[in-house]
């Protein structure tokens, strides 16, 4: 079996958003439409402050409420484990947006420009009509994915079938991989470190990993 | 910048809350019209109205959607999704419900055939009116819906709405039995005692902030416009005579407004997102972690 996951390393993470940019170029997704950002967490009390810089976006669960509540069977789990969304199906009815607990569902039922009115060129090049009052979201970069499979790369370590926001990362703090391949990078980082994912307790599973200190 | 606090979700709006609206009254009054018809009366302008409130519902749910041409894909996953599954129901309820219409109806005139439809037509509705309280129960991002507790409410909401229309039809169609206004106060009571248990379990177990803000501002009105005037009306109307049947209308269009705003604040306005949270903070070079954060929740 195979299991797509992310691994961030929090204790790396400067918060620059190059990964966030990094998406937004490689998905062309619309303004105010974040698939990878990066969070500014301030905690503690003065004087112990920390401030924690944690990216976020879709957790790709293996038990996702997204998929469950879908009426319209748009939204499902790959056998890689990436939640994938078919935008021909999707009726756009909002429900998996609702379902999802890391805000990670965008619906855009109008289309927005970066410079109000006139479209750059970037911009009407990669318009896609498909994405427009359906669900969109975070697919870990699947076309690159499926294009390991064709080319015998490894997804996480050839840069080519590799996420855009781990390949942009400038502190070597996001990382990508097999969870069910032993010799996997994101395997031995979770064998060496403490981590934990984000709203563990509401049982998604997620498929998103925070490095938070070394094993003992 | 980016929002770590959970924010009012806006992806289901009004329209949202009109199926809610629409569906429990609707439903709740299919049931209550096929109670009512015990007695060997079938109240099919009963039915009727609840399958056209039904009908109103599922209307918004259209208006919401972003691809309204692609609306009969909603049948495609009855494996898990309660949306699926309202809308298979709801395209059973509404040829039941009209049947139960045509068969009680004076061309027709089939009484047997009609209130083993509107029975039939009860039954539907109590699964979807089931079938809607699972929805929010399911939307596992939305705190102030995913609370089991809420299902209750929901449930009882809707036959509370639907007793109220049973009294107003009963007041302008004629007939209704006599325990109508009993069973309004008693389905009163109920709303009032589970949309206090929901209150009380959501603080308990952990809700954003500004959705118990917006919960708990709006309970005063809730009470005293959706429950306790409704109830003293009702009273009333058993004491007052000719006014009775007036009085007891404008209870049942208090109790009415009383669930549907209950409704639109918990669907459109109480509808605040999880947000985000750390368990704890990461260990940099030889410190320790630090506290972790929950920011905009109440525990």
């Amino acid at each position: 079996m195979t299991r797509y996951v992310m691994v961030a390393d929090l204790r790396r993470c400067v918060g620059c958003q190059t990964c966030a940019a990094a998406c937004k170029h490689a998905n062309a997704t619309p303004p105010g439409v974040q698939w990878r950002q990066v969070l500014d967490m301030e905690t503690g009390t003065y004087p112990q402050v920390q401030r924690t810089f944690v990216p976020v976006g879709c957790m790709h669960c293996a038990d996702p409420p997204c998929e469950s509540v879908c009426p319209s069977t748009a939204t499902k789990i790959r056998p890689d484990g990436i939640v994938s969304i078919d935008y021909d199906l999707c009726i756009g009815c909002g429900y998996c947006a609702v379902a999802c607990p890391y805000q990670a569902r965008h619906i855009v039922h109008k289309r927005d420009l970066a410079y109000d009115k006139q479209a750059m060129a970037n911009e009407e090049q990669r318009f896609d009509e498909g994405r427009m009052s359906v669900a969109m979201k975070c697919n870990f970069c699947q076309d690159r994915i499926d294009h390991a499979a064709e080319t015998g790369q490894t997804p996480g370590v050839d840069p080519e079938v590799t996420p855009a926001c781990v390949n942009s990362c400038i502190a070597d703090a996001l990382h990508f991989g097999d969870k069910d391949d032993p010799d996997s990078n994101v395997n031995k980082l979770l064998a060496e470190n403490q981590t934990f994912r984000m709203h563990e307790e509401l049982g998604t599973d997620p498929g998103f990993y925070y490095i938070w200190d070394k094993n003992e | 910048m980016s929002r770590n606090e959970p924010w009012l979700q806006t992806n289901w709006d009004w329209r949202a809350a009109g199926n809610f609206i629409g569906g429990g009254s609707g439903t709740g009054l299919a049931i209550l019209a096929a109670l009512a018809s015990i007695q060997g009366t079938v109240y099919w302008p009963m039915g009727l109205i609840g399958a056209v409130l039904v009908g109103i519902g599922l209307f918004c749910v259209w208006l919401e959607i972003g691809r309204p041409w692609r609306a009969l894909h909603v049948f495609f996953h009855p494996q898990t999704s309660w949306m699926t599954r309202e809308a298979f129901v709801s395209a059973l309820l509404l040829p039941v419900t009209l049947l139960a219409v045509v068969a009680a109806g004076p061309f027709l005139a089939m009484p047997t055939l009609a209130m083993g439809a509107i029975w039939a037509a009860a039954v539907l509705a109590a699964i979807y009116l089931f079938c809607q309280a699972r929805i929010l129960h399911a939307s596992k991002g939305i705190p102030a819906w995913r609370h089991p507790s809420l299902m209750p409410v929901i449930i009882v909401t809707g036959l509370a709405e639907g007793a109220g229309f049973l009294l107003i039809s009963a007041a302008f169609f004629g007939g209704g039995p006599a325990w109508m206004q009993v069973l309004l106060v008693v389905l009163l009571l109920g709303r009032w005692l589970a949309w206090r248990k929901y209150l009380a379990d959501l603080t308990q177990t952990g809700a954003p902030n500004k959705a118990l803000a917006v919960l708990h501002e709006a309970t005063p009105l809730i009470n005293i416009g959706g429950h306790i005037v409704p109830t003293v009306l009702v009273v009333l109307s058993l004491f007052t005579g000719d006014f009775g049947p007036w009085l007891a209308v404008l209870a049942g269009l208090t109790a009415i407004a009383g669930g549907w705003q209950l409704k639109f604040v918990v669907i459109a306005r109480a509808a605040f997102n999880q947000g985000f949270a750390l368990p704890l903070t990461p260990v940099r070079g030889t410190g320790q972690a630090g506290p972790g954060d929950k920011p905009g929740w109440n525990n």
